[in-house]
């Protein structure tokens, strides 16, 4: 076993959340795990742990995991009261055990908010994030053959913040560490990500109003400008988007007033 | 459809208002600030003189007091909205939440803003009983200032500051003004959208400058009139 030599073990106390369904009020439990190999990952942690509650006869914990190397944004725990955990710019499948002591008692909790209900334990229901993508998170493209690449020129700096923009993988993060529950963050990077560039330019005005109009509509809270979103965020999107976000919006929803035939473009409330 | 009323009823509207009426507030106590700092120079007849150019707007004086009202109103107005739907949005608290630190703003006075703001309100309502509703010239207020009779607001303001517990009032009341405006004077462009990670830092630290210059320059207001009024009488 070479490859655990290095690796130490620590004892851990856990404190979960465990909850039966949405209805359910759901409560805090807790369980101690010994010997957890420092250079497990959290989620591997969790694994021993659910192994360790099957044997015992106990539900096992419901949490969220797909592709365990940060670029799907499914894992999503309040580790200790943070968002993904301790460490800035990883998501909770990023996350080692040996950010951890030993005899640290760990508190996990599902991400909090209005708009994200609680389905089981941890896993919560984040389509509110869909249903704001669906709104107008997407460009007008012709289908067929591939364009040139170089067909339509951006500017360097315009390509860089779409971008960064862009690396946001959806995980509610934001949200979760938000004191507000605000969506802002996410739902300004995927304007920003499309507002930025030309492609996203023709349906830019229409985007914004739906957008915002869907996330409010969700039940998100509204943005104090904390700046907490861009510290939990495992991405590290700056709030800049949310700046773009309020431009993109009032310019929008102002032009609105002067053009006939807007009424299409709200959203639908 | 009416787009104009929900622009400024959507979570990012309230907070266009907000900014504005903030920004509106930011000029306003800047002004204020700087008009009152004619006390410090020991006599009234300085602040005397400012106030009654003040009063000789006549009806632009009134349309000022009814703007800055309005002003007000509707930014206690708008705070009240985006910190309930705020409170609705996190129905349930977590266990212990703690900031990630880095480029964070989250502290306890910028998540009061509500309390820091509620504490100035009451604050604004006890100053207005006390000097925009105070005694009058009718009163018997008067001073001459180069021959010509005008309200004695400095004799209002002596005598306020003579009673050690509206100077405690006013001291503390300063320190929320300085927290409420640090976070305040940053996150009134970012609501408008005007920041980008350039500017950030500097309008931040500019906040931060008034913010203290604010709090000094009105806490002393009260101590100095204490100090040096109160051995006179
Ligand atoms: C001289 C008095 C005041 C000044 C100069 C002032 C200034 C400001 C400014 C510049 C902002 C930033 C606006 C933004 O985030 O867009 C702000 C926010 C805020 N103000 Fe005031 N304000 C004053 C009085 C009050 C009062 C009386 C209240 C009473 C409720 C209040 C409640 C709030 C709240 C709750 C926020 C934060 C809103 C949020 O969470 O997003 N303020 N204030
Ligand atoms: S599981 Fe995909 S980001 Fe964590």
């Amino acid at each position: 076993m070479a490859a655990h030599t290095t690796s130490k073990t620590i004892n851990i106390k856990l404190k979960i959340w465990r909850q039966e369904s949405v209805k359910d009020a759901g409560r805090f439990e807790q369980y101690s795990l010994d010997n957890v190999l420092t250079n497990m990952s959290f989620l591997e942690m969790l694994d021993v742990l659910n192994e360790k509650l099957l044997k015992e006869g106990v539900r096992p914990v419901e949490f969220e995991s797909d592709c365990r190397e940060g670029i799907c944004g499914t894992c999503s725990l309040m580790i200790s009261g943070q968002a993904h955990g301790p460490v800035r710019g990883a998501t909770t499948c990023q996350l080692y055990m040996r950010s951890f002591e030993n005899n640290d008692t760990i508190t996990i909790e599902p991400w909090r908010a209005k708009a994200f209900p609680v389905v089981r334990d941890l896993v919560t229901d984040r389509r509110a994030f869909d249903r704001i993508q669906m709104a107008g998170g997407y460009t007008g493209a012709k289908t067929g053959p591939h364009a040139d690449a170089n067909a339509i020129l951006v500017p360097k700096d315009l390509a860089d913040r779409a971008m960064d923009a862009a690396a946001c993988i959806g995980c509610g993060a934001c949200v979760a560490a938000c004191p507000n529950a605000s969506a802002s963050l996410f739902t300004s990077a995927k304007i920003a990500q499309l507002s930025l560039l030309p492609q996203g330019h023709p349906q830019r005005k229409e985007r914004a109003i739906r957008m915002v109009g869907q996330m409010d509509k969700e039940g998100f809270g509204s943005c104090s400008n904390l700046q907490e979103c861009e510290a939990a965020c495992p991405k590290k999107i700056s709030i800049q988007n949310i700046a773009i976000m309020k431009r993109e919006y009032l310019f929008a929803a102002l032009a609105a007033n002067f053009r006939e035939g807007m009424g299409s473009a709200d959203g639908g409330a | 459809m009416v787009p104009l009323k929900r622009l400024f009823t959507s979570t990012l509207g309230r907070k266009y208002l907000m900014g504005a009426s903030g920004f509106a507030l930011v000029l306003f106590i800047v002004v204020h600030l700087l008009g009152n700092l004619t006390l410090y120079t020991g006599s009234g007849d300085a602040i005397n003189t400012y106030a009654a150019k003040l009063d000789a707007l006549g009806i632009g004086k009134l349309i000022l007091e009814l703007g800055l009202g309005l002003t007000i109103l509707l930014h206690v107005v708008t705070a009240i909205q985006v910190t309930y739907s705020s409170k609705v949005a996190r129905a349930v608290q977590y266990d212990a939440p703690k900031s990630k630190g880095g480029p964070t703003k989250n502290t306890v006075t910028t998540r009061n803003m509500i309390i820091t703001g509620l504490v100035l309100l009451v604050f604004i309502v006890v100053h207005l009983i006390q000097f925009r509703f105070g005694p009058k010239i009718e009163d018997g207020y008067t001073a001459n200032v180069s021959g010509v009779m005008v309200h004695d607001i400095y004799r209002v303001v002596v005598e306020t500051f003579l009673d050690i517990k509206n100077v405690i009032f006013y001291v503390g009341s300063m320190f929320f003004l300085g927290f409420h405006f640090r976070h305040g004077f940053w996150s009134a462009f970012q609501s408008l959208g005007m920041l980008n990670p350039r500017w950030s830092k500097p309008i931040y630290c500019l906040g931060f400058i008034i913010a203290i210059l604010l709090t000094v320059g009105f806490l002393f207001m009260p101590i100095y009139i204490y100090a040096t009024q109160g051995g006179a009488q």
